[in-house]
């Protein structure tokens, strides 16, 4: 390892005769210029190297902080407008299911009422008809005695030649009826 | 001989200095100080210097490296201990550049001299003491008395965490320093067996694998080692530390 230093190190061990890192001789030299590197490296870390090495993780953590309070911004933003969208949807479906409801509410209503008016007259022309049979039923049936009479009358002559008064015929024919 | 194991530690002058009668010759190991530092802080700086976003992969490993040490001083020192982070991090990115630069071959290791682990440690537990004693006044020696017990023992246990946070900084070099001296006199030791046996014919060839494996096992665990020690170093701090912030256990 030392080769290359061979000449003068063996000279100087060779004056010395000891272990070198206890030659007493050699320390006020190492002592001197350990001062002066540790110390310039000791100033050149505190007002040079650290302050930065600082300044850049702490420009990083605080720019991580706030790209994170930037992305939790935009998912509550994203969030609002999700719950948005959904309470329209759910308006929009509920209105419309009213709209349907009214439509088939008025259809029925209208139905309704086309129904109970044909019914209604219907039913009028149903009365009025069976008025118009009852009236021509008692009209017939007013004039069956009548007709019967008459018959008789005819009837009676014919057969028997003989005068019935009228008034006896009626009198069968009623009697007959019943 | 080139291969006396020892030999890696040597410090040879570069650029003789001598200044009120001390020597303070640029070194091997000035020049490896120089180096880990300058291209720690390099990496550290220009890879940030985009300020990117979305961090280009040599920015991720800066960001890394610092929220590894921003999370372990906090979690053992609490936010009270952020203010010392600068030193925890450097003190971590210096001691594992040093030792990972220690990795390369004929590269001097700057953590295996035990005045540079001794000066760092002395460092931390200077610290504590001054700012314990500063901001906790005498009630930083609660740290010495621990609560909950029984006051017969209170001599004996004040004596025994006395001893401990004395030996602190001496465990504290020496960990890092005996683990990246022994790990580099093992590894070259290891090494130099292969060309040694490789001399002896076809036997001493076949013989040599047998290191070249170890040194191969050797410098996956020293790569280990270079980053461990920088990571037990780094975290004792942050306990020290968590000391001095609050004494009391």
């Amino acid at each position: 390892m030392a080769s290359t230093n061979t000449e003068t190190g063996t000279a100087d061990s060779g004056a010395s005769g000891v272990f070198p890192p206890f030659n007493a001789d050699t320390f006020s030299s190492q002592l001197l210029w350990l001062a002066i590197t540790f110390g310039l490296f000791y100033f050149l870390m505190s007002k040079i190297a650290l302050p930065r090495i600082s300044s850049i993780l702490e420009t990083r953590s605080g720019r991580i902080a706030q790209d994170l309070d930037e992305a939790n911004r935009l998912k509550t933003e994203s969030d609002e407008a999700i719950a948005a969208h959904e309470q329209e949807l759910a308006d929009a479906k509920s209105r419309a299911h009213g709209i349907a409801q009214e439509a088939k509410d008025a259809a029925r209503v209208e139905l309704d009422a086309k129904r109970a008016a044909v019914e209604a007259d219907m039913a009028a022309k149903v009365a009025d008809a069976e008025e118009r049979i009852a009236g021509v039923k008692a009209k017939a049936m007013g004039e069956v005695g009548a007709i019967a009479e008459d018959t008789t009358a005819v009837l009676v002559d014919q057969l028997m030649s003989a005068k019935v008064t009228k008034a006896d015929i009626a009198a069968a024919v009623s009697s007959a009826k019943v | 001989m080139a291969n006396d194991p020892i030999q890696q530690f040597e410090i040879s002058k570069i650029l003789p200095l001598e200044a009120l009668g001390t020597d303070i010759s640029f070194t091997n190991s000035s020049l490896f100080m120089v180096l880990t530092v300058g291209v720690s802080a390099a990496f550290l700086i220009m890879t940030t210097s985009g300020r990117g976003l979305i961090p280009s992969r040599l920015q991720s490993i800066s960001e890394m490296c610092y929220e590894f040490v921003a999370d372990l001083l906090r979690s053992s020192a609490g936010s009270e201990g952020m203010k010392f982070f600068p030193l925890v991090f450097s003190l971590f990115v210096f001691i594992l550049m040093a030792n990972l630069f220690g990795m390369f071959p004929y590269f001097f290791t700057v953590t295996s001299h035990i005045i540079v682990t001794a000066a760092l440690a002395l460092l931390v537990i200077g610290l504590v003491l001054v700012y314990g004693f500063w901001k906790n006044g005498f009630g930083f020696l609660k740290l010495f008395v621990p609560s909950g017990v029984p006051a017969v023992l209170i001599p004996l246990i004040v004596l025994i965490e006395v001893m401990s946070f004395i030996s602190r900084p001496i465990s504290l070099s020496v960990r890092l320093f005996a683990n990246v001296l022994a790990g580099h006199i093992t590894l070259k030791v290891f090494a130099g067996f292969i060309p040694m046996l490789s001399k002896l014919g076809f036997v001493g060839v076949v013989g040599a694998l047998l290191p070249l494996g170890f040194t191969v096992a050797l410098t996956a665990l020293e790569f280990l080692v270079a980053f461990l020690q920088a990571y037990v170093f780094a975290i004792l701090t942050c306990m020290y530390l968590n000391d001095a912030i609050h004494p009391s256990h």
